[in-house]
């Protein structure tokens, strides 16, 4: 079947099997991997992107789903050169050891300090709590996601002077 | 991790779906959140030759009042039953166990039509269904709609009264005036299913007696239980922690788990018991608006 | 938050030598999703493979039919056993000297034992293929623990191993017997303890797989592999395949976590070289996590029963240990050659006393093979749980406080380097004020007033405290080897001419941050910054030959060589330095970055003014070039030591609990990179958690794999993970160059007793001396009923 995704802004086409997930189609026809397979149960979340701008586990979805809607990766974070804040949170806080879940919990966090700039770590971690990290213990993510949300009420701050 | 090849079929409206439900119910599957059926999918438990994506239709996914019930359809997501104010005044059994759902992330594709649809034992939507008394609509093309009391609606573990002509299309959930409810919830981690699962539902009368009480129990059954025994005990009783624990009791007895990793038969019916007392406690406060 | 002394870092933060949190070299591309894991790599023509599985845990194969699948669209080959056999590759040897099954052929002795492969143009084509293999099977009856591997009539699992006529893989002991007897025949008390360490994995979110490409022309082997020792698996790989060693290239590229997991060799490696030499394409094998819950490497899975000799003032004369290890259908531990229970024999603990003994058995069972993975040190995570949980058991039947029986018996400061009575030769260490700070963090005293007064309303709070110290950087040639290779590691420096530098490594991180800190080493030794350092590993074509990364050997043996290294190239860099400095060489001086003539500090060259010279400037006596490669030669193991403290509160009607606080006192000498160090002792300290409270593998009776998936092996999210209050104390290593002794681990091995001794001191008053992990809430209701 032929369908249409505008991912990180770009319209793709192809034609895909029904059956394609939604994660390999990302991976392996549009060759973005920095979406990475985890599980077999829906349980991980390293699967993790923004579809039509509300995370999904891209492993529980058919590629198919995607047809006329938009899709975000870790991959779109970075803008005109510029990385995302929090992309730059997660460096300055250490909030990645071996990088495999880190693209998905950028993405839920990216889109929990759009809707909350200042979130407490419980909320952080509630919100978090579909993505596994074996590295990390959590706690340098929970503090990127909410540096990333200070940078940006600061640059937001910034931009109204 | 991959399933079987099947033909996929997106309408985009409500009578494409049931025109293709009516001449080929029997071969297809319905796909709205995918959350469970996808899962069964990839580990090849389950392998339709088509599958019919709701999700494209208009019109099916409206969570609001109407005539005195709260009007969930199709197409509403278990976050959008988390961010509700209208769920949080108008159904505190819904509104407590809707955080508990899945995960956050499942949780924005998922539907509580989709779960009650699937009647898993160890699914929490049919139980909370089930405490606050809620009603079924399905629809097909030749039969129209059809409402039925989630008592019927609900057969076996797996198994309900939809026909494969049938799309699941609304719950409606009764709301009514001094109600309260919660849902009690054993799990091992965010994302685990129940090990023990307690929803509760109490409205009260005017003189602060119980008008109507829902009880049902998640996993400790081969299928959600409703414990109408308990509830009839309740009923016209003037609330009471002795009368809590009478009914919780009762609870416990109706169960009957299996003994597996989670624990032992008589634990888990224990659980019964403890989650039914605090419930029905928690369900009391917010019925008095507390 | 962190309670620190750091030492002052010697460099500035432009340099970024020893003890600055330089922020990571690795999180550039990892950001931007441009990181390179095994399957990322797409190569030309490339086909993908799948495993397909023996769904039974004990069974002979009659047969296997792969017609039907040959058929299937996409599938290009089915691979066999017997066509294995062919090349004598169905069977390989194992890092513990024992042989494993590649694929099977005569019997299948695990529920998801590989038993054929399908090469197809896709993974979806492959799986369809994989379903349509017809294994025809005669159950047999599986054994489902050690202890039913050892009863008379149990059915022989490793039949291919001639004249084998039972279960036992092994048996070994270690210590004095006899004095330990003695030391018993003088103690008031024996603490005695009987407790399962559960068997557990370590799941890394990403799981195994290689892309391998054998090319038909030239020969070249080239090995895409998530592999924590690729050097190693270059040379068994040529061992067992037969291919000539100096054709065979792995690349570890980027791993999504290692923990011990990525160090065994698998069939999927295995057959998928087969093939690609076989159809002259690449083949891709990526297991899915249910494979790799069931059949790779997993940790634990140790009954052991500790014996505690003590004096009724609370002194620990001897301790006896006895076990059972459960090892799977194959031995298959990846551990130093010479020990059989990895380094378990360091569970005398933090403690003095002279009398000890270890005694175990390991057996087959109809499981995966394994025990030894998981952030454990070699087994020390099992060794540290049993002494700790055997003190603070002590306590309580003494009477005493658990802070103070600790104290009474500690090795004091004055006593390293200490001889353990196994033989272990302590570093360093000053146990009680690693244990003095965390009381202090803790706020014991009050802790324990609080728990007395909610004793009294029946509500249950508990305090768990472990004092650990492991033993890590394997390790001393004498002692310490793989199936013979010696488990030394090196470091490869050169200096560019424009004073930039390229540092090759043996080790290969998983997340651990290398390409960081070991830069952090030159930097510190040679005043190059940091930032001009680029550090390589994982290709065994472009780095020095080494055994790789897990059991926190990287820093106390490849930084070791790394620091060398660098001062031996600034040893060179003074003979150059006189050269240009018109002076002789007794008179440069070095302070970090430059060289000086003793007595007019401003007649300095740069070590970038050296390196250039290196190549531009220099006499006939000099050689050329600044570049060097040493081979470490550890002295000694490291000793990394901490206290720890854990807080709980339990819930009596459903025996849930919750850790209310986590204070974590380490000390693992001198900290590279303290933002790291937190870093993995945060990860530590839940992977410990998790043990202790929910990760969990099980088998049923039929030897069905229960936690073959996420639904099932359940590891945490970020919601039931604890808080950690982090602290630090600094006792360098004093044999190790920049005295660090490494940290990778400390906290997987020291928290689980920890968090354990929590519950069970929350219900300690009622009776309770154990619940085996993991303390699962119907585990404690059950301890509440059998108690009350």
């Amino acid at each position: 079947m032929e369908i249409t995704v505008t991912v990180n802004g770009t319209a793709h086409t192809a034609d895909v099997e029904p059956r394609m997930l939604l994660v390999d189609f990302i991976r392996t026809t549009l060759t973005l991997t920095g979406t990475h397979i985890g599980c077999d149960t829906t349980s991980c979340g390293v699967c993790t992107v923004l579809l039509d701008n509300t995370p999904v586990k891209s492993c529980t979805v058919f590629a198919v789903q995607a047809n006329g809607r938009s899709l975000t990766t870790v991959e779109g974070l970075k803008q005109n050169g510029e990385l995302h804040p929090i992309q730059a949170a997660f460096k300055e806080a250490h909030g990645l050891q071996c990088g495999y879940c880190t693209p998905a919990m950028m993405l839920v966090g990216s889109k929990l300090i759009e809707e909350n700039p200042s979130p407490t770590e419980d909320e952080v971690r509630w919100a978090i709590s579909g993505n596994l990290c074996r590295c990390t213990g959590y706690v340098n993510i929970v503090k990127s996601i909410q540096l990333a949300g200070e940078m940006v009420a600061a640059g937001g701050e910034e931009a109204t002077e | 991790m991959y399933p079987r090849a099947f033909d996929y079929l997106a309408p985009t409206s409500k009578t494409e779906v049931l025109e293709i439900l009516a001449e080929r119910g029997s071969e297809v599957k319905i796909l709205a959140g995918g959350q469970s059926l996808i899962p069964m999918m990839k580990l090849r438990f389950a392998s339709p030759e088509t599958l019919v994506d709701i999700n494209g239709i208009g019109d099916l996914d409206s969570l609001d009042r109407q005539n005195g019930h709260l009007r969930v359809q199709s197409l509403v997501r278990h976050n959008d039953v988390v961010n509700s104010d209208i769920v949080k005044s108008d159904s505190a059994v819904m509104a407590s166990a809707a955080p508990w759902i899945a995960d956050p992330v499942v949780r924005n594709l998922g539907t509580p039509c989709g779960s009650v649809a699937h009647h898993d034992p160890e699914g929490d939507w049919a139980s909370v269904m089930l405490a606050a008394g809620a009603e079924v609509v399905a629809e097909s093309r030749d039969g129209g709609e059809r409402v039925a009391p989630i008592t019927d609606f609900l057969v076996d573990m797996f198994t309900t009264s939809l026909q494969p002509t049938e799309l699941l299309t609304e719950l409606r959930v009764p709301v009514r005036p001094g109600s309260g409810g919660n849902y009690q919830k054993l799990e091992r981690k965010i994302g685990d299913y129940a090990t023990v699962g307690v929803a509760t539902h109490l409205e009260l009368a005017d003189n602060g007696t119980i008008a109507n009480a829902g009880i049902a129990l998640t996993s400790v059954y081969a299928f959600n239980l409703k414990v109408t025994e308990a509830e009839q005990m309740l009923i016209g009783a003037a609330p009471s922690d002795e009368l809590f624990a009478s009914a919780a009791h009762i609870a416990k007895d109706a169960s009957d788990p299996v003994t597996d990793v989670r624990g032992s038969a008589e634990y888990k019916k224990d659980i019964v018991r403890v989650f039914t007392e605090r419930g029905l406690a928690a369900s009391l406060i917010s019925a008095r608006g507390l | 938050m962190t309670t620190t002394h750091h030492h002052e870092p010697i460099t500035t933060a432009e340099v970024g030598g020893v003890g600055h949190s330089r922020r990571r070299v690795e999180d550039d591309r990892l950001i931007q999703g441009k990181g390179n894991y095994v399957d990322d790599i797409v190569l030309p023509g490339m086909l993908h493979m799948e495993l397909v599985r023996s769904p039974l845990a004990h069974a002979k194969i009659n047969s296997i039919d792969t017609s039907a699948a040959e058929a299937v669209e996409g599938v290009v080959a089915v691979v066999t056993g017997e066509m294995l056999a062919g090349y004598n590759l169905a069977w390989m040897p194992t890092l513990s000297g024992d042989t494993q099954a590649v694929l099977a052929t005569d019997a299948v002795r695990f529920q998801g034992q590989e038993v054929a492969a399908v090469v197809a143009t896709s993974p979806y084509a492959a799986k369809d293929g994989a379903d349509m293999v017809m294994v025809d099977y005669e159950p047999l009856d599986p054994i489902v623990s050690p202890q039913q591997g050892l009863e008379p009539d149990a059915p022989v699992i490793r039949t291919d191993l001639e004249d084998k006529a039972d279960n036992i893989a092994y048996e070994w002991d270690t210590g004095d017997e006899a004095a330990v007897e003695a030391a018993f025949a003088q103690a008031d008390r024996i603490i005695e303890l009987e407790t399962h360490y559960p068997r557990s994995h370590p799941s890394p979110l990403e799981t195994c797989g290689c892309v391998a490409d054998v090319d038909g022309v030239t020969g070249q082997v080239t090995i895409y592999m998530t592999s924590q020792a690729p050097h190693a698996h270059r040379t068994v790989l040529a061992l067992v395949a037969g291919l000539p060693e100096q054709n065979i290239r792995i690349i570890s590229p980027d791993i999504g976590g290692g923990f011990g997991n990525k160090v065994p060799v698998y069939p999927g490696y295995v057959v998928a070289t087969a093939a690609s030499l076989v159809l002259g394409v690449p083949v891709k094998w990526v297991e899915d996590r249910t494979s790799n819950l069931i059949s790779t490497g997993f940790g634990r899975d140790y009954y052991m029963k500790g014996q505690l000799g003590v004096t009724n003032e609370g002194k620990i004369l001897g301790l006896r240990v006895d076990m059972l290890s459960d090892q799977g259908a194959f031995y298959a531990d990846a551990q130093p050659t010479k020990v059989k229970a990895g380094l378990f024999h360091i569970v005398t603990g933090s403690y003095d006393y002279p009398a000890a003994y270890v005694k175990t058995k390991g057996v087959y069972t109809n499981k995966a093979p394994g025990g030894v993975a998981y952030r454990c040190s070699f087994r020390v995570t099992e060794a540290s749980y049993l002494i700790e949980r055997l003190v603070q058991n002590a306590a309580y039947d003494l009477g005493m406080d658990p802070a103070e029986i600790r104290r009474r018996n500690f090795i004091q400061p004055d006593q390293f380097p200490y001889t353990s009575p196994t033989g272990f030769i302590y570093d360093s260490g000053d146990y009680e004020k690693a244990l003095d700070l965390a009381l202090d963090m803790a706020g014991y005293n009050e802790l324990r007033q609080e728990q007395a007064m909610l004793r009294e309303q029946g509500r249950l709070m508990g305090i768990g405290l472990a004092s650990f110290t492991e033993v890590v950087g394997a390790g001393p040639s004498e002692d310490y080897d793989i199936l013979g290779l010696k488990m030394t590691d090196a470091a490869e420096l050169r200096i560019h001419p424009t004073g930039k530098a390229i540092l090759k490594l043996a080790v290969r991180s998983q997340g651990q941050g290398h390409e960081t800190t070991f830069a952090q080493i030159v930097a510190e030794e040679l005043g190059i910054p940091a930032a001009d350092v680029k550090v390589i590993e994982g290709d065994t074509d472009n780095t020095p030959y080494g055994l790789g990364t897990y059991a926190s050997r990287s820093t106390p043996t490849a930084g070791a060589a790394t620091s060398i290294i660098s001062r031996k190239l600034r040893d060179k860099g003074r003979k150059l330095a006189a050269h240009l400095l018109e002076a002789s060489e007794e008179d440069i001086e070095w302070e970090v970055g430059r060289y000086y003539v003793k007595g007019s500090p401003d007649s300095s060259v740069t070590i970038q003014d050296v390196a250039f010279a290196a190549y531009t400037n220099h006499p006939r006596e000099i050689e050329g070039g600044l570049e060097g490669v040493h081979y470490y030669d550890p002295p000694n193991m490291t000793y990394p030591f901490g206290s720890y403290i854990v807080v709980v509160d339990l819930d009596p009607g459903t025996g849930e609990w919750k850790v209310r606080r986590m204070i974590a006192v380490d000390d693992c000498g001198v900290r590279i990179n303290p933002m790291i160090v937190d870093g993995q002792i945060q990860g530590g300290l839940t992977e410990g958690f998790a043990m202790s409270n929910m990760q969990w593998i099980t088998f049923d009776e039929a030897g069905n794999c229960i936690g073959s998936n996420f639904m099932d092996y359940l590891i945490p999210t970020a919601w039931e993970t604890p808080r950690f209050e982090l602290g630090e104390t600094v006792t360098p290593s004093p044999h190790h160059p920049i005295g660090a002794k490494g940290v990778g681990e400390s906290a997987t091995v020291g928290s689980p007793a920890a968090y354990v001794n929590a519950v069970i001191d929350a219900l300690a008053h009622l009776g309770v001396r154990n619940i085996d992990m993991p303390v699962l809430p119907d585990r404690v209701w059950q301890a509440i009923q059998d108690h009350s």
